[in-house]
């Protein structure tokens, strides 16, 4: 598997050259706003499994998972966030994300598609309006009458914020 | 048919390289890691030459050379030894325990297969 | 045809490797006074092996050292020299310069020269030493096209005989010198070709050179000896070396038979070379083709021709690589990951037939009894398959601790201390990652032991203490962790000096901190308390890099020391992608896995056993002892089936000297399971050690008895408290 986005990073090697001009993002929702994150960090999509819960640890952390043999933390957006509904059916999505080597899940309501968005159509991001921190936010993707709130995912998951890496304590 | 040679060396790069060479030569190599095992070898298959190094454990070239002189079936078997000696007395000892020449070690895979021909064609 | 004899090259550096290895560990048991022949012979034959396999693969410089080294050791082997102490320290240096050259070449690793050509002399000179003066005549050390053809000592003083096309043969008549220099000129001319050395009649020395380079370069390669000034350079004409040549053609031959071969007269076909008195390699395969006695030539020819033939240039042929079928080998070497991704793969195997197993269940016995024998089968093959992947990865520790014998040796030899090195669980297995990681933090630490740790014997005596200290290496599986233990039994640490230099580096100490504590300061950056700097573990990394190392590996370091009794240095290491024994249990709808090997018991208990301890929850009366619950529901906030012990089960769990029973709701069973890491993905997590999968996929957690052991002390010291 990690052969494979390997072999699928180096095959996009011309795209990221082209992705000075634009950008792929993968779309999804959470609760009534659009997010999207680099396509390039999203490793697959999955539905949801049940979980084995870690004790002590915050509400939206949910568990891990064996994703083929390796094990994985799924943290729930819509709990960290307080967005949408927590809620977890066959339609309830995680798109397991590959950042920096270390793999996690994040559960969002939906995913709805990849766009390409020119540097034309990304705005900076407001210091304030949104339940995210403007300083994990790459800017405001505009699209057609579709507004994407664009999540710096490397930064947002690496951040205490969230809690999946152990800080770095003196 | 290829020619079957037997290889004794407890080296195993010298043994791969010299596996390797006369493969690449043609022949087919059995590859054995000591005297014994060289000895052992040779019984189960009668080859068309015997390539033996001098110094091994458990069983050393100039043993092997008069156990297989000993076998009927190795009276005139080719046998050429691999030394980095080349001294007379190591020469009379060979010669003694019945081998049929000597390679000075090293040698390259050139040089082997040459002297392999001119034995065994 | 072109061989690309690269394509061995590694195999040849393992090979070299164990050999030297295996030399070493025969030298540092060898009874110095009686020596067993088979070992000498055995380290006789290192020493040869690898100098075969340096000069056929080119490596001159192996190629020149194991020569010494080898004559050295067949004297010795043939009592014509008693074995010293001298001896085994020279072969123990020589083993390591090596062993130098074989990184040298492997990986383009430094190779200091002047190590290398001091140690050729050490051995030249060991040598001549202990010889009668018939066979102790000077011998120069040989470069490899020497060796290529070897002579025995006796030979040496002869001219060489062949001089091969492009090379110029050279007379260098010295001033006078040391033997010393003469024999470190001869060894640093020998790299440019062929050196042989000539004493003529008025004892004057002269060295002649059959090289490709040109005076210039010799020049330049005896003013590091001498003034070149005093140098006299004559470069000898072909027919004086053809001359000469001629004379010893029988001497130098490189292969030859015993019998007459019928083989075409040499002598004619060379003779139209014009130059080099023996063919030249490549011509002599081409003349085997078309000369029809040559390829006629059956096992027992009739002719009396003997073929004469030196291939001597003196730099080995890099022939250009090309792709070919690869050879045969005993060992393949593959990369980790392919490993590690062989063993995911078996783990998603294992957990397919869990389900299979799992589903079988429902099928007829009887009617579908094949179907059933079928995944027995598959069960079986699986478990077997699953073994034999794992441990792939898995090492003994005796990879590591077997390097410390030498090193301990060395140590205390120079710091004249005696010590009596020991270890212990060397079987006792690690995944191969972890195993290459621990090595310098244990280095680290032994060196410590031995500079700083154990005393001089007049030290230790005068404190009562026997003349060696005792220092032990040892490793054992505890659990989840494996313990590895260096125990030494010196001076131990010294407490107020650690504070001291503590307040002195504006750490935050007091003077009532637990001694626990104060030993821990000693990982704190830069902090050294040696007195002295020494060169043994004054410098390099020090104790904060040696925590750090462990610590990055999930590990933990502790300390025990006793002033005036020794110290006890000991890592624990998780067993990331080990095997564990591991003992299930349920509480609430959750399962954890504890490792067996904390189990002592496990019991259902009488509510009369259980007794409330105001502000330290409860205990229970396990036999005569008083063994405090740690109820997991509440450790862990789980909605249990049972709140109280005596419906649930409790298991007694022992860490070291301290009990506890843990108090769940039931024994789900108990299963080797695969340990993963939780932090490759997540993070350290409280009472956790790690994770596994399950039988039906799912992800169970692994308890870290230690951990909770610790914390619900805490847990109630807080409650206390409050």
């Amino acid at each position: 598997m990690l052969e494979a986005t390997k072999e699928q990073s180096s095959d996009n090697q011309l795209q990221s050259m082209s992705a000075r001009d634009s950008n792929e993002f993968l779309a999804f929702t959470l609760g009534n706003e659009e997010y999207g994150i680099e396509i390039l960090k999203v490793q697959e999509i999955r539905g949801y499994e049940s979980v084995t819960r870690i004790a002590n640890s915050p509400d939206y952390i949910k568990g891990v998972i064996n994703l083929r043999g390796i094990i994985i933390p799924i943290v729930d957006m819509r709990i960290r966030f307080n967005l949408g509904n927590p809620t977890y059916d066959d339609f309830t999505v995680v798109i397991i994300l590959n950042i920096n080597g270390r793999v996690m899940g994040m559960v969002v309501d939906s995913v709805s598609d990849v766009t390409t968005l020119a540097p034309s159509q990304i705005k900076p991001a407001p210091e304030m309006g949104s339940v995210l921190n403007a300083a994990y936010l790459i800017g405001l993707g505009t699209l057609d009458d579709r507004m994407l709130i664009l999540i710096d995912i490397d930064k947002l998951m690496s951040s205490s914020e969230i809690g999946l890496i152990e800080q770095l304590t003196s | 048919m290829a020619k079957t040679i037997l290889a004794v060396d407890d080296s195993g790069s010298l043994r791969q390289m010299v596996a390797f060479s006369l493969n690449a030569a043609g022949y087919q190599v059995i590859e054995a890691v000591d005297g014994q095992d060289g000895l052992n070898k040779a019984k189960d298959q009668i080859v068309d030459l015997v390539l033996t190094d001098q110094n091994m454990p458990n069983m050393d070239g100039l043993t092997l050379i008069k156990s297989l002189r000993a076998l009927d079936t190795y009276k005139t078997v080719p046998i050429l030894m691999l030394t980095t000696e080349s001294s007379d007395e190591m020469k009379a000892q060979g010669r003694a325990a019945g081998a049929t020449g000597w390679l000075v070690k090293p040698f390259d895979p050139k040089r082997l297969i040459d002297v392999v021909k001119k034995v065994i064609g | 045809m072109t061989i690309d004899m690269s394509q061995f090259y590694e195999v040849f550096f393992d090979e070299s490797d164990e050999l030297l290895a295996e030399a070493e560990r025969l030298l540092m048991a060898l009874d110095i006074e009686n020596p067993d022949p088979e070992d000498l012979n055995a380290i006789f034959r290192a020493a040869h092996s690898i100098k075969g396999g340096a000069a056929t693969f080119g490596m001159t410089d192996m190629t020149e050292i194991t020569h010494v080294l080898e004559n050295l050791l067949d004297k010795i082997r043939k009592n014509e020299m008693a074995l010293t102490m001298e001896h085994v320290d020279a072969f123990l240096e020589a083993k390591d310069i090596i062993k130098m050259q074989v990184d040298g070449h492997r990986s383009g690793g430094k190779v200091d020269e002047d190590v290398v050509s001091e140690m050729k002399a050490k051995l030249q000179l060991l040598s001549e030493k202990g010889t009668s003066p018939a066979v102790a005549a000077p011998v120069v050390a040989k470069a490899a096209p020497i060796v290529a053809a070897p002579a025995p000592v006796a030979e040496v003083m002869q001219p060489a005989v062949a001089i091969p096309e492009g090379s110029k043969k050279f007379v260098i008549v010295l001033p006078e010198l040391s033997e010393k220099d003469v024999s470190n000129l001869a060894d640093e001319l020998s790299l440019l070709g062929d050196v042989t050395r000539v004493n003529d009649a008025e004892n004057k020395v002269s060295l002649t050179l059959i090289t490709e380079e040109g005076a210039d370069d010799i020049v330049a390669i005896c003013s590091f000896v001498l003034d070149p000034d005093d140098l006299i350079i004559t470069e000898q004409t072909v027919d004086q070396a053809v001359a000469k040549a001629s004379t010893n053609v029988d001497d130098d031959d490189g292969f030859g038979f015993f019998e007459p071969v019928a083989i075409a007269p040499v002598a004619a076909e060379t003779q139209d070379e014009g130059f080099g008195f023996f063919e030249p390699l490549e011509n002599k395969a081409a003349i085997a083709d078309v000369v029809p006695s040559d390829s006629t030539t059956e096992a027992k020819p009739a002719a009396t021709q003997v073929e004469a033939s030196v291939e001597k240039s003196a730099a080995p042929k890099r022939e250009a690589p090309k792709p070919v079928a690869s050879a045969e080998t005993t060992s393949i070497r593959v990369g980790i990951e392919k490993v590690d991704q062989l063993i995911n793969l078996v783990g998603e195997l294992v957990i397919t037939q869990a389900m299979i197993e799992q589903r079988i269940g429902a099928v007829d016995h009887v009617l579908d009894e094949r179907l059933l024998n079928s995944v027995n089968q598959l069960t079986r093959n699986t478990r077997d398959l699953q073994e034999a992947v794992m441990s792939i990865r898995m090492m003994p520790m005796d990879y590591v601790f077997s390097r410390f014998p030498r090193m301990v040796r060395d140590l205390a030899t120079k710091l004249g201390k005696k010590i009596e090195f020991v270890t212990d669980g060397a079987s006792t297995e690690l995944d191969k990652g972890l195993i290459e990681r621990i090595v310098d933090p244990l280095t680290h630490l032994v060196r410590n032991s031995i500079d700083h740790g154990i005393e001089k014997p007049d030290v230790r005596l005068a404190a009562g203490k026997s003349e060696a200290g005792r220092l032990a290496l040892s490793a054992n599986h505890q659990g989840g962790n494996i313990i590895i233990e260096v125990s030494d039994d010196g001076g131990g640490l010294n407490r107020e000096r650690i504070l001291n230099k503590a307040k002195s580096s504006g750490l935050p100490v007091t003077d009532t901190m637990p001694d626990a504590e104060v030993w821990q300061l000693i990982f704190a950056p830069g902090f050294s308390t040696a007195e002295a700097v020494t060169d043994v573990s004054g410098r390099g990394v020090g104790m904060d890099v040696v925590k750090r190392n462990i610590t990055a590996m999930g590990g933990s370091v502790d300390i025990r020391s006793a002033e005036g009794f020794g110290t006890t240095i000991r890592i624990a290491l998780p067993l990331t992608l080990a095997i564990l024994d591991g003992m299930s249990i349920s509480v609430g709808s959750e399962v954890y896995i504890l490792p067996l090997s904390y189990v002592i018991e496990s019991l259902q208990p009488e509510s009369a056993d259980i007794k409330e301890i105001s502000g330290q929850g409860s205990v229970v009366k396990v036999r005569d002892d008083y063994v405090p619950i740690i109820p997991l529901h509440q450790m862990f906030n789980i909605e249990p089936k049972y709140t109280d012990p005596s419906k649930g089960i409790l298991v007694v769990l022992q860490v070291e000297d301290r009990k506890a029973a843990l108090f769940v709701d039931g024994l789900v069973g108990q299963q080797q399971v695969v340990v993963k890491n939780l932090e490759s993905n997540y993070r350290k997590v409280a009472g956790v050690s790690g994770a596994t999968i399950l039988g039906d996929g799912s992800v169970s957690l692994i308890l870290d008895v230690s951990n909770l052991l610790r914390s619900s002390r805490q847990l109630h010291a807080d409650t206390a408290t409050h």
